[in-house]
């Protein structure tokens, strides 16, 4: 983003002269233009103008030569010899421009130059050099490494060279120790890409004077002409394939500058605006076209007027058409790139010179030779350009311009500049007749209320007050009776074309500090999170207060991850959402489980040496349905028809939300009170039965025939969860061991997963009913059945429950025993039956008859009360 | 006592000689048991006593009377001795067995893993808690989302510059052609929580107050500073009448409720697509290190007419403000997080000091 020198700022407004880079920050991010940082000079003094009092070339044995010099710079600054007199220093140079008589710069020893290159006092071909002189490379000024900085030549006027004596600071001379901002832009202000345009908003945001350049600059440029006119050259713009109904260019301005001295070089004042607005300096006539870029904000482009033949045609590419551009790359054009072409040889329009607004061709450039120059300004639509840069990857600086609107109206004015600067600085003669073909509409007449500043921001301003800011800011602005303007936004702000946009411009100058603060009142609607949002909330609370630790993945999944679960890419990808331009290239995928993901967060701790604990997520999963309908494209600020909105979320993958957990290590802490234990796959049943309890919910675990277990698990250690209608919300048990390996995780790594969604949507929002509490004594009952190994103590205990009736307050499985009395293929399950009415003592004979009815349904799972 | 010594069955200078010898061996006892078994020899069915007591009815009348009086006083002094030394006794016992239980309190006890909740989804809540006291509601939606919702609707055009300065995460499927005729899904990952807002005015209609906390995507590589998932909390509120004022007004509040009384909003002109006039969100916030000063926090403004359109709703009839804060951004200031990876890495320390909220 563009970089703020206060000194060029100040060609345009009056920056007053205490104005420090952070005022000038501050006051520009009041109007709108943010600071992105303030950049220091990297170099530290003392740096001097030193005059070279003499050098002696001294051939080396490596073959180079070397200048042994005594540099005089200043009383302050001189060596001191034996007897104690200043005398010059001596420094050894190995530039091919050092000469006796030269004024240069010179880096004492204590400075400090970029890339923290300190200068210090060195023993080098048989001398100490005390100091060095620098180049423009070396002070971070330029790219220039042929040689020292000569001041001779750095376009001082003769007086002013005279006046330069050793020792005056050259870092002031040369701007080293000024500062530069740099300020974000946002899209909507294309103007301020331009020291015009930013010297008018230091204007509007503290009242400086601001002259705006182009006013003078039109007014000198000669009238351009087409058609019968005589004019420098033929244009035509011819556009068969306009983009939203929009002529790519709609004004042409051209002029040809004859007689042009090609080897005449930049003068250094403006090598250093350019070098700290971070341009490379080229040559006088592309340094020129640049300058006035980043002065004015229009983009411009030089041509070698005498390797071009009109007609200049600006049209669309046709297919198959290639363009080498100045960058030295070929380019497969389309026919939605717009071109500046000329005619060679009666061939009109053969010959393509650039893509119109981003970047020229190698053809028709300026070269080291060209003394004559056409200088091309334009107006191109802000969508061709946009499509273009973005298609060949090209965001330049004209680009950048053009994308975000350049005025309509300062062609002629840049042009102008740029051929003053040429003549100037480069001799040659503008041409009086200068081609201009001018299609640019009218700007557009919005009808204002100016009741709407009010209406939008609460700012009680005077009619007088809107009028007198719309105008500050170029509006021309016309009526005013019952409260309404008729207002022609200025030809730099296509941005400004509906009455919000000039509420902005009136709040941001009035400014926004001066708006009141007004809590809204809110209707009294249906308030307060939903149950199912509150419920998510308990399921979080649960797992953290049964000690599990809440963390959150990145949902970015790959083959590595599929493979460490046992699972096949093959299968999944056709089932799983692609990320176009993933951030890694091996994770293309997003989650279709969290456990995926979360087992990476288990990993990272484990690395780190926490070995025992326990991790939840909540988050989405996304499951692709490769026969999901394509989504239609639909313009915006129009509402969409029903159907329409139906195919929106049609195409959309399903993304229910999930929990999942992950249990390693030790169950409990070790230490001195001893009974620690490894977790295993009850701490992660316990956990879902926590949450069952917390939400009310009733889940049924339902356990896999071993051989139809999910891979990624351990066969005889998961279950599937189940709401008590039979639908599956997820799994539950111990990782399979190939994947604890695969994942470096511990045996028995315990974990869940289960689909929130659905669970909170199956859920009662109705109020608990709550029964009567019994006050009559309890009655226990202990029964041990000895069961077959195929029956789960789930089903034992819905025997015990279904025998109990309401009576049954209670059972708790309290012992399980295998052992070769019981025969095998059998165990024991012990359980605490505890029995009470709402209305009476119970008596024996009722507990009998309890007892009877459960050991009658167990034996029909053919299980036997053990005596 | 003459009348005494006549008696052989009853003799009451024996019988006090016995219970003072009695009393005389309670001061000497340093035990429960020892009580117990002075009170069997001395005052039980076999003692003296008791068969001092039983004589006394075969007494002649008129010496009943006295023999009653000795017995009585006897027992009752017998009695007394016992009780104060059956209390000095069971007292020393009880601080005995109690200095024998003793233990060192000090010794770490931590049988269960401390639990966490992480800090990103608690602050979620809690700004979602600080919204609904206001009265609005929470909403979220999907985060694979169409582009319509994310951009279009909000008046990002296809070819808007700001479209291309999102960094989006494009997701593939069954390709269609865009309006600007790139070929694409027409599906990202959301880049921003306000895809929320053109699917909240459509389906809860207005008037409409309502925050949206969750989480949205970009191509930043994690740093120190960025990270590609992310989470903000978007406020959309749509009503007539409402101005920048109402705006300021909530985010002022937001700031109090998020950094304390000292802190205060500031807006300072920006752009958006969809909203205009539009703000960046600045926070002053007291305790910025070097010194209390305003830092970036989010972005605003008044609803875009284009948005309000893509919803179905008149703009002159209606208005409305839109901001966005960063989850991320505001739990960094709070806590004095200096590193992003700690926030996104899930290292259970990390969550452990925050443990269920903050």
């Amino acid at each position: 983003m563009p970089m703020i020198d206060m000194d060029w700022l100040r060609d345009h407004v009056d920056v007053p002269a205490e104005e420090t880079y952070e005022d000038l920050a501050r006051d520009l991010v009041r109007v709108g233009l943010e600071e992105e940082e303030i950049h220091r000079s990297q170099v530290t003094g003392p740096i001097v103008v030193g005059y070279v009092v003499d050098a002696t070339s001294e051939p080396q044995k490596n073959g180079k030569t070397i200048n042994w010099c005594h540099v005089d710079v200043g009383e302050q600054y001189n060596a001191t010899d034996e007897q104690g007199n200043k005398v010059p220093r001596g420094i050894v140079c190995g530039a091919p421009n050092m000469a006796a008589g030269e004024k240069v710069v010179v880096t004492l020893p204590g400075s400090v130059l970029p890339g923290d290159f300190k200068i210090e006092p060195r023993k080098t071909y048989g001398h100490i050099s005390d100091g060095m002189c620098a180049s423009e490379r070396e002070l971070g000024l330029g790219d220039s490494h042929n040689g020292i900085i000569l001041l001779r030549e750095y376009g001082f006027t003769p007086e002013e060279y005279e006046a330069l004596q050793p020792g005056d600071d050259a870092m002031a001379l040369l701007h080293m120790n000024n500062p530069l901002l740099e300020i974000n832009i946002t899209p909507d202000r294309g103007y301020a890409f331009s020291y015009r345009g930013v010297a008018r908003e230091f204007h509007h945001s503290t009242g400086a004077a601001f002259t705006d350049p182009v006013i003078a600059l039109r007014e000198q440029a000669p009238a351009g002409h087409s058609g019968d006119a005589q004019h420098d050259l033929d244009v035509q713009i011819e556009d068969n394939a306009p983009i939203h109904g929009v002529v790519g260019a709609d004004r042409y301005y051209g002029r040809i500058v004859r007689g042009f001295n090609p080897s005449a070089p930049t003068p250094s004042w403006m090598r250093r605006r350019l070098t700290r607005a971070g341009m490379r300096s080229i040559s006088l006539a592309v340094d020129v076209t640049n300058y006035v870029m980043l002065d004015l904000g229009q983009p411009l482009h030089a041509y070698d007027a005498d390797a071009i033949t009109g007609p200049i045609v600006v049209r669309r590419a046709g297919e198959g058409e290639h363009l080498t551009t100045l960058d030295g790359v070929d380019r497969a054009l389309s026919p939605e790139d717009l071109l500046i072409t000329d005619s060679p040889d009666g061939n009109r329009a053969s010959r393509v010179l650039g893509l119109a607004g981003v970047m020229g061709g190698l053809y028709g450039e300026v070269t080291d030779n060209t003394q004559n120059l056409f200088i091309e300004a334009a107006h191109f639509d802000q969508v061709t350009i946009a499509r273009s840069s973005r298609r060949h990857k090209l965001p330049t600086e004209a680009a950048r311009r053009f994308e975000r609107g350049v005025d309509t109206d300062l062609q002629a004015a840049a042009v102008e500049l740029a051929v003053q600067l040429l003549t100037r600085y480069g001799s040659g003669e503008g041409s009086l007749t200068p081609v201009d073909v001018n299609n640019t509409s009218r700007m557009p007449d919005i009808r204002f209320k100016t009741s709407e500043v009010a209406r939008l921001t609460g700012l009680e301003l005077g009619i007088n007050e809107i009028s007198d800011i719309l105008t500050d800011i170029g509006c021309t602005v016309a009526g005013g009776g019952n409260g309404e303007f008729s207002v022609v936004p200025p030809t730099w702000r296509p941005d400004l074309n509906e009455p919000c946009d000039l509420v902005e411009e009136v709040a941001r100058l009035v400014g926004y500090d001066k708006i009141p603060t007004v809590v809204p009142a809110v209707p009294a609607t249906e308030t307060g999170l939903t149950l199912a949002q509150r419920r998510q909330r308990w399921i979080a609370d649960t797992l953290a207060q049964y000690g599990m630790v809440e963390s959150l993945s990145y949902p970015f999944v790959g083959s590595a991850d599929f493979e460490a679960f046992g699972l096949n890419e093959a299968d999944l990808e056709p089932v799983s959402v692609h990320i176009a331009n993933p951030l890694a290239g091996d994770r293309p995928y997003l989650r279709r489980e969290l456990l995926w993901t979360l087992s990476t967060t288990v990993q990272r701790n484990l690395r780190r040496g926490i070995n025992n604990f326990a991790l939840y997520e909540i988050g989405h999963v996304y499951l692709a349905d490769p026969q999901a309908p394509a989504i239609p494209a639909l313009p915006g600020g129009v509402k969409p028809t029903e159907e329409q909105l139906q195919a929106l979320d049609a195409g959309l993958p399903d993304q229910p939300l999930r929990v999942a957990g992950v249990f390693v290590g030790k169950a409990e802490h070790d230490g001195w009170l001893g009974g620690s234990r490894d977790v295993d796959y009850t701490d992660a049943v316990e956990a879902v039965q926590r949450i069952a309890r917390r939400l009310g919910a009733t889940l049924v675990l339902r356990q896999y025939a071993a051989s139809e277990a999910p891979v990624s698990w351990h066969p005889g250690r998961v279950a599937q969860v189940c709401l008590d209608n039979g639908t599956v919300l997820g799994l539950v048990g111990e990782l399979h061991p190939r994947v604890n390996e695969a994942l470096g995780l511990p045996a028995h790594s315990a974990a869940f997963e289960l689909d929130v969604t659905t669970l909170l949507a199956a859920l009662d929002d109705a109020p608990v009913q709550a029964k009567p509490v019994a006050t009559y004594p309890p009655v226990r009952q202990d029964l041990a059945f000895s069961v077959p190994a195929t029956v789960t103590a789930a089903q034992v205990e819905q025997a015990i429950r279904a025998g109990a009736g309401d009576l049954l307050e209670s059972v708790e499985l309290f012992d399980v025993y295998q052992g070769d009395e019981l025969g095998e293929g059998m165990r024991s399950l012990a359980y605490a039956v505890v029995f009470r009415s709402a209305t009476k003592t119970l008596q024996s004979e009722d507990t009998d008859a309890l007892r009877a009815a459960i050991i009658e349904q167990a034996q029909a799972l053919g299980a036997q009360l053990r005596a | 006592m003459a009348q005494n010594a006549q008696d052989a069955t009853f003799d009451a200078q024996a019988l006090t000689e016995n219970v003072t010898e009695g009393i005389a061996k309670i001061a000497q006892a340093d035990s429960s048991e020892q009580l117990r078994a002075i009170r069997t020899q001395y005052a039980g069915a076999e003692s003296l006593m008791t068969q001092a007591s039983k004589a006394i009815g075969s007494l002649p009348k008129e010496e009943k009377k006295d023999a009653g009086k000795i017995v009585g006083k006897l027992r009752a002094d017998f009695g007394r001795a016992y009780a104060a030394k059956e209390a000095e006794v069971k007292a020393a016992e009880e601080q005995a067995a109690l200095a024998a239980e003793a233990v060192d309190m000090t010794m770490p006890v931590e049988r269960k893993p401390l639990g966490a909740r992480h800090p990103l989804p608690a602050l979620m809540e809690d700004i979602q808690d600080f919204f609904v006291s206001m009265g609005w509601q929470v909403s979220d939606g999907p985060e694979v989302e169409t582009e319509w919702y994310d951009f279009d609707a909000l008046n990002f055009g296809p070819d808007h510059p700001a479209r291309q300065m999102q960094d989006t995460f494009y997701v593939t499927g069954n390709n269609t052609k865009d309006a600007a005729g790139f070929v694409g899904s027409n599906m990202v990952m959301r880049t921003q929580t306000s895809s929320e807002q053109v699917r909240a005015l459509l389906t809860r209609g207005v008037p409409l107050y309502i925050a949206c906390t969750g989480r949205v995507f970009r191509t930043d590589e994690l740093d120190a500073t960025h990270t590609p998932v992310f989470h903000q909390c978007e406020g959309l509120a749509v009503d007539k009448h409402l101005t920048m004022a109402n705006l300021k007004g909530v985010l002022d509040k937001l700031a109090v409720a998020m950094f304390g009384p000292e802190a205060k909003s500031r807006l300072r002109p920006s752009y958006f697509p969809f909203t205009e006039p539009s703000a960046e969100l600045d926070l002053w916030f007291p305790d910025k290190k070097g010194g209390p000063g305003w830092i970036e926090w989010g972005g605003c403004g008044m609803v875009n007419p284009n948005v309000l359109k893509s919803a179905g709703l008149d703009p002159e009839e209606y208005s409305g403000f839109a901001f966005g804060v960063g989850i991320e951004r505001t739990l960094l200031l709070r806590h004095d997080i200096n590193d992003m990876h700690d926030l996104v890495e899930g290292d259970v320390r990390f969550a452990q000091q925050f443990v269920m909220g903050e």
